[in-house]
């Protein structure tokens, strides 16, 4: 049976990763290998109050980051979206303080550390910090979250959302979980998906697919080689395909499964 | 929305396996819920534990997903006839246009609370011991990669995770797929587990009960944790089509707090109102509502308030927690079937371990049990982070 295909323009990008803190800086590097100087650690997302952005989550301050820039870059207002939030483990460095402290100390958890362990929580501190009611959700698919969570966000535009804002991250896993469940660095990417045909800005086509001969995986490109060990990886062939004039990306979905994603510019 | 057909429905809590143990639990007012007896660390407080898991691992060929969590997604599959209906939706449109949308809050972090407890090597270089070094039940897809591999099968694969709306936006989800003609059938579904995480962490925010919760009731002090599996086969319907069905869904977000409702349960009525919608009925045509009802000071009375402002006095609403206590990311399905379970026989389930009503209470919040035939039944769920979710059944 051949599959269903799902279109999308691509209204505004966000990126942050490591030397590269926004989409500009990525696609400046992707066309001449040019580095920004001195480049900021961590994200420190406008959306939330000064004493908060230091002390939110590395994956909430990523994640906002890329949300909002992609908002900015698409002139839409970050209240009105629906929101598909993709993160293959959520906060690792949460999850180890969890289990550490679960060993340790059991009743002495933090209150604060255990409501930012879900897997929703960039999701929540968005929706409250832009003022959106509208529907957010949060998802994960191991490798193929990436691909399942822009499929996600192409189907919400299928099904009667004008607008849709994709935001996908990982951030540094720490103590002996990250043995087990490696994740370097922070990467965050955020699309804000719409359904009319934009002039001058990419359309997405997007199908999932089977996996086999000839039709495999896009390799990683140049912002792989910065980006390097975070688990959000896999969302890289799409945005050096966005960056850089490509017209196609195959994402991998799950196993023998491939999200072929067309690209056009009207 | 077009209607989704509801082919097969399950759950399995603390108070058995299956529909069958849950209609009959409710029916008879039997509660599921035990003193804590999780864990070397034991808190004062009640719990909704499923018997038997220990002694069930997965089969061979499942071994890689092996943990408590994927035991009751495994032990919740094989009731009621949810396999056969995988089996047939499979047969009928082919294993790509079957989508498999599971949802959890916690996933197996069990799996992850259990490594660091028995840790191997040096200090400072320590990793997990080789029966537990398995990424996949160390990351919240645990649940959604072990049912694909369970049932081989191939069309989108996703974990929803937002803590415990999970299980009823799947359904959601679900019916986006099947609308957009991504797929043409779904095998949807939650399960949570008991783990130190959830007991601990509810008890830092003191939101944990040290008696059975008491939904609505004035003197509620607290929820009860509880584990729980469901799932549910859904299918675009066909021309002549008979049975249960999805009618509507609704999801919106609070904008107000990480771990606290909005005050005047805005988010909340945005859903309801969104579900109600899409399923094209007025409030005064919806008979029952499984409320999220989680026992907490602050959930029951905001809830509350948000019905009486927008149903009629005719509306029976409970919530069930006081059966299976609070099942976090499987509370979506476990209450989906409780309303699926109310539209087929036609038992409305009250309030358990409640007595006296919160003075929010209107004359929708009922305790006692009733019976009749239904046409129309709705669930809340609603999670940390402001997330909402509300769903509409009904049949063809």
């Amino acid at each position: 049976m051949t599959s269903t295909m799902l279109a999308a323009s691509v209204a505004g990008i966000g990126y942050w990763g490591n030397g590269l803190p926004s989409w500009e800086a990525a696609r400046a590097y992707l066309a001449d290998g040019s580095l920004v100087p001195d480049p900021p650690r961590r994200p420190s997302p406008q959306l939330l109050a000064p004493n908060e952005r230091r002390r939110a989550p590395e994956t909430v301050a990523v994640a906002l980051e890329v949300a909002m820039a992609a908002c900015a870059a698409a002139g839409r207002d970050p209240a009105s979206l629906p929101s598909v939030f993709a993160s293959t483990h959520g906060d690792l460095s949460i999850t180890d303080y969890m289990c550490s402290t679960l060993v340790d100390e059991p009743r002495t958890i933090s209150p604060t550390r255990f409501h930012n362990s879900v897997h929703n929580a960039a999701a929540g501190y968005w929706t409250i910090g832009a003022g959106a009611m509208a529907p957010a959700t949060a998802i994960s698919a191991f490798d193929a979250t990436f691909a399942q969570g822009l499929l996600e966000a192409m189907v919400q535009v299928a099904s009667g959302s004008d607008a849709v804002l994709l935001v996908a991250y990982d951030s540094t896993a720490s103590g002996p979980l990250a043995l087990t469940s490696p994740s370097q660095g922070l990467l965050g990417g955020a699309l804000v998906l719409v359904r009319e045909h934009l002039p001058g800005r990419p359309r997405l086509v997007v199908g999932l697919h089977e996996a086999g001969q000839g039709n495999g995986v896009t390799p990683a490109g140049a912002l792989a080689t910065l980006a390097k060990g975070n688990a959000m990886t896999p969302m890289l062939p799409l945005f050096e395909a966005l960056g850089g004039a490509g017209t196609r990306a195959h994402l991998f979905a799950g196993p023998g499964r491939i999200l072929e994603v067309g690209i056009a510019t009207h | 929305m077009p209607a989704v057909a509801i082919r097969a429905y399950t759950a399995t809590t603390a108070v058995g396996r299956g529909n069958g143990a849950l209609a009959e639990a409710l029916r008879t007012r039997r509660g599921g819920l035990r003193r804590n007896d999780f864990g070397p660390d034991r808190l004062d407080c009640w719990i909704g534990r499923v018997d038997g898991l220990e002694e069930h691992a997965l089969p061979a060929q499942l071994a890689r997903w092996e943990c408590r969590n994927n035991r009751l997604a495994w032990m919740a599959l094989q009731q009621d006839g949810v396999l056969q209906a995988v089996a047939q939706v499979r047969e009928r449109h082919g294993a790509e246009r079957v989508a498999v949308v599971m949802g959890t809050s916690t996933a197996s972090i069990g799996a992850s609370e259990e490594a660091y407890t028995r840790l191997v090597g040096e200090p400072g270089q320590q990793r997990f011991a080789p029966d537990l070094d398995r990424p996949i039940v160390h990351t919240p897809h645990s649940l959604g990669d072990f049912v694909r591999a369970a049932t081989d099968l191939r069309g989108p694969c996703i974990t929803v995770a937002t803590a415990c709306s999970s299980s009823a936006k799947v359904f959601a989800q679900a019916a986006r797929l099947i609308q957009s003609g991504v797929v043409d059938a779904a095998l949807v579904g939650g399960v949570d587990t008991l783990c130190g995480s959830v007991l601990f962490g509810f008890n830092a925010l003191q939101l944990v009960s040290p008696d059975p919760c008491r939904p609505f009731d004035q003197t509620r002090v607290g929820l009860s944790l509880g584990e729980a599996g469901g799932f549910a086969v859904l299918e675009r319907p066909g021309q002549d089509d008979t049975g249960l069905q999805l009618r509507g869904y609704g999801e919106s977000s609070d904008a107000h707090h990480m771990s606290a409702p909005h005050p005047e349960g805005l988010g909340a009525r945005l859903a309801m109102g969104d579900a109600l919608a899409r399923a094209g009925i007025q409030p005064e045509q919806l008979d029952y509502l499984n409320l999220h009802g989680t026992a907490t000071p602050a959930n029951d009375s905001i809830e509350a308030a948000a019905v009486a402002a927008m149903f009629g006095p005719g509306l029976h609403a409970s919530s069930t927690k006081g059966w299976t206590g609070h099942t976090l990311g499987a509370a979506g399905i476990v209450e989906s079937v409780i309303a699926l379970l109310a539209l087929e026989h036609g038992e409305l389930p009250g309030i358990l371990n409640s007595s006296r009503p919160d003075p929010a209470c209107g004359p929708q919040i009922r305790f006692d049990n009733a019976r009749r035939r239904i046409d129309y039944a709705m669930n809340n769920s609603f999670g940390f982070g402001g997330n909402n979710a509300s769903l509409v059944f009904g049949r063809a």
